[in-house]
């Protein structure tokens, strides 16, 4: 039965379940007992499974990290809750040097099934550190793979996935979008789920190809909806992955379309943008009629609230680079 | 501020520490720390032997890494000479069920777990990263990041709590290596907080070997290392670093207070790292002979003979076929490290992911069909 639940609740659904379905699985981060996580994301679930389950720890986020390492490779699921995308650097290290390393390092005997949830980027008028895009710097480190739902039904089911997959998971929440309601099945069997890893056409079309993951979809759909003003007929791919990219969906896309654009609020100097460019020209060359072109943050730090909306993304620029592809 | 009730053999540091064998092999018979803990060790003659022999073989096998390394067979060895005892004392201390996570020094604390020594010579050699499954030998991989391991330890104990795992006599415990150095580092202070809070089952061991590369300790602490537990609410006991008996005593101890529900300890083994940092380091850069000169009169395997010889219980016929042994381990060793076989370059690309991925796959086709090639070809 389908139940319409925020994004935010659909995550606390699924972690709930992932509590359930396996002892092993604990979550560890600030305040996600009594108080339930800053957005309320582990809302309730300390009062149901208990304190070694669902764990308030001290505030280092390197610490959390850390500890998650030596609990896996004691047999636990660790989720670690990072509380905002820009306290994720004191953990940095951890994550980059040992979560990332261990299975190779360890050639193959230590497997590190964690995942670590980070609330991500801007629209939420915040102070300074708490709109931050930080995915490719995880996305560009081998043994990491990177996820972000976009929707309350992928978030549902990503972060069940993301917790029984025995890979390192960086779990990217598009923060704004927590209150956005969807359609959720909540007693879908999780085997027969849309594979975590693949991307998925989230609106089919046929003139251009917009490329987008986490809060960018919502915005990328949009625009589709007012090209579709125009007459003209975009198709959006929801990313979803970030590393591994599913690239076989998006080059069958753009041979279509024959135009890209590629759509996130991270900085665009060597973001996931530069790459998937880099990937579609290698492989579609002869099939696009203009360059694969990024509506991207700029290359400055995360600005002041009250000019993040000159900031990030949105419709109309979304819109401004179909225009430049066809006008190519 | 006293650790031990008084300073003992006049070569302990300001505030003491606990020595049950002086370096001229002289037998405390316990010591009683200021917290009123006594410390003592109950050995049978064999079990003193046995000891001497650990300490001469994981001399001697270091001593044969160190010659492979300078004939070009390792990349790069860290030597443990100096501080067998602190490595030999702790290892020993162990049960089986208890889970050690080392820097990349404490082979001495390998051997004393019953691994083939081997073990970790693929990272030295450079042919892998020192990949051994932990939870088979109760041995974490080698770490090299200073300080990361600590918490790696803290959660594992963590996880022995909540496996209901402590609480009596037969409970598992941890114990993390670490140096004087990394006791700077972010990630010891943050496992020392989240082991005090969590009551973790877990035995910090800091071999305090004087010097963090160049670096000597006064750059790192402007307390004695073992004080700092205070802050963080477990006890912290300062040991001779060189006397294998105390070592023992102090971390069998301190483990089973572990074990026992009783949460964390630090133990401070005061020592002094006779070698090179790593045979990449030259030491006469920054420190003076006499300084080395003085610690080799504290040396923890002359003292261990010394006492073994005072109190008839070895003579050269034992020390002779200890040397033997020894030697015939590192050869072998050395036979067997020369032997080890470079990996196939294609195995880059494995044991990245569990799970795989399609684009490391897509690598690696493309890799082989690079190499292949050139078959044929020069």
């Amino acid at each position: 039965m389908a139940e319409t639940i925020t994004l935010g609740k659909a995550l606390n659904h699924g972690l709930r379940r992932s509590l359930e379905d396996d002892p092993k699985v604990v979550i560890m981060g600030e305040d996600v007992g009594k108080l339930g996580g800053v957005f309320r994301i582990t809302d309730g679930l300390q009062k149901d499974f208990g304190e070694d389950r669902v764990i308030d720890t001290p505030l280092a986020e390197s610490g959390i990290v850390g500890t998650a390492v030596g609990l896996a490779i004691r047999g636990y699921r660790p989720v670690c809750e990072i509380q905002f995308d820009g306290f994720v650097f004191p953990a940095f290290n951890q994550i980059v040097a040992q979560v990332a390393k261990m299975y190779y390092r360890s050639l193959g005997n230590v497997r590190l099934p964690i995942v670590i949830r980070i609330p991500f980027g801007g629209g939420i008028g915040a102070v300074e550190h708490h709109s931050e895009s930080p995915e490719a710097l995880f996305a560009h480190t081998p043994g990491l793979k990177v996820v972000s739902c976009s929707n309350p039904a992928d978030a549902y089911t990503m972060i069940r996935q993301a917790i029984i997959s025995d890979d390192p998971i960086v779990f990217f929440e598009p923060k704004r979008r927590y209150w956005e309601k969807g359609e959720v099945e909540l007693e879908a069997p999780l085997a027969e789920a849309f594979p975590l890893h693949s991307a998925r056409v989230a609106r089919p079309g046929t003139d251009a190809t917009i490329l987008a993951y986490g809060p960018m979809v919502r915005t990328s759909l949009d625009a589709a909806t007012a090209a579709a003003e125009d007459g003209r007929n975009l198709e959006v791919i929801d990313l979803r992955s970030l590393s591994p990219l599913d690239m076989p969906t998006v080059y069958e896309s753009v041979k279509r379309t024959g135009r890209a654009v590629v759509v996130h609020e991270a900085p665009g100097n060597l973001g996931m943008g530069a790459e998937i460019a880099a990937r579609i020209t290698e492989e579609c060359f002869y099939s696009l009629e203009a360059p694969v072109l990024r509506v991207t943050g700029y290359d400055v730090p995360y600005p002041a609230a009250r000019v993040e909306e000159d900031y990030l993304p949105d419709l109309d620029r979304v819109l401004d680079a179909v225009d430049r592809s066809f006008g190519w | 501020m006293a650790n031990g009730e008084r300073e003992v053999g006049g070569d302990a540091p300001a505030g003491g520490f606990v020595q049950l064998l002086t370096p001229d092999g002289e037998r405390v018979d316990s010591v009683t720390t200021a917290d009123g803990t006594t410390y003592t060790v109950d050995f049978t003659d064999d079990e003193y032997r046995e000891l001497y022999r650990d300490l001469v073989t994981v001399r001697r096998l270091d001593a044969e890494a160190t010659a492979l390394q300078r004939q070009g067979e390792l990349g790069i060895w860290a030597s443990l000479l100096g501080q067998e005892a602190a490595q030999v004392g702790s290892g020993r201390a162990l049960r089986p069920q208890d889970m050690a996570f080392p820097t990349y020094r404490e082979h001495g604390v390998l051997y004393c777990r019953g691994i083939d020594p081997i073990m970790p010579f693929g990272l030295f050699r450079g042919v892998d990263q020192g990949g051994w499954d932990p939870n088979e030998f109760k041995f974490n991989t080698y770490t090299i990041v200073i300080g990361a391991q600590t918490l790696h330890a803290t959660g594992y104990a963590m996880g022995i709590t909540m496996d209901g795992k402590t609480g009596n006599a037969d409970g598992e415990a941890v114990i993390a290596y670490f140096g004087d150095g990394a006791t700077s580092q972010g990630d010891v202070n943050e496992a020392f907080v989240w082991s005090g809070v969590f009551n973790a089952p877990i035995v910090f061991f800091c071999q305090n070997n004087q010097y963090a590369i160049s670096e000597p300790l006064e750059r790192q602490t402007r307390i004695p290392l073992y004080r700092r537990a205070l802050g963080y609410g477990f006890p912290g006991v300062r040991i001779d670093g060189n006397d294998v008996l105390a070592s023992f005593a102090v971390t069998r101890a301190a483990l089973d207070q572990a074990r026992n529900g009783q949460g964390p300890t630090l133990i401070e083994a005061y020592t002094y790292r006779m070698g090179a940092h790593t045979s990449s380091d030259d030491p006469t850069r920054y420190r003076i002979a006499s300084e080395v000169e003085s610690w080799k009169a504290k040396d923890p395997i002359a003292r261990v003979k010394a006492f073994l010889t005072k109190q008839q219980l070895a003579d050269d016929t034992f020390f002779d076929e200890v040397d033997e042994a020894a030697k015939t381990l590192a050869l072998d060793l050395r036979e067997r490290v020369l032997a080890m076989p470079d990996p196939q370059p294609v195995t880059l690309f494995d044991n990245v992911y569990p799970h795989g991925s399609p684009e490391i796959a897509a690598q690696k086709a493309e890799f082989e069909r690079y190499h292949a090639s050139f078959e044929g070809s020069h």
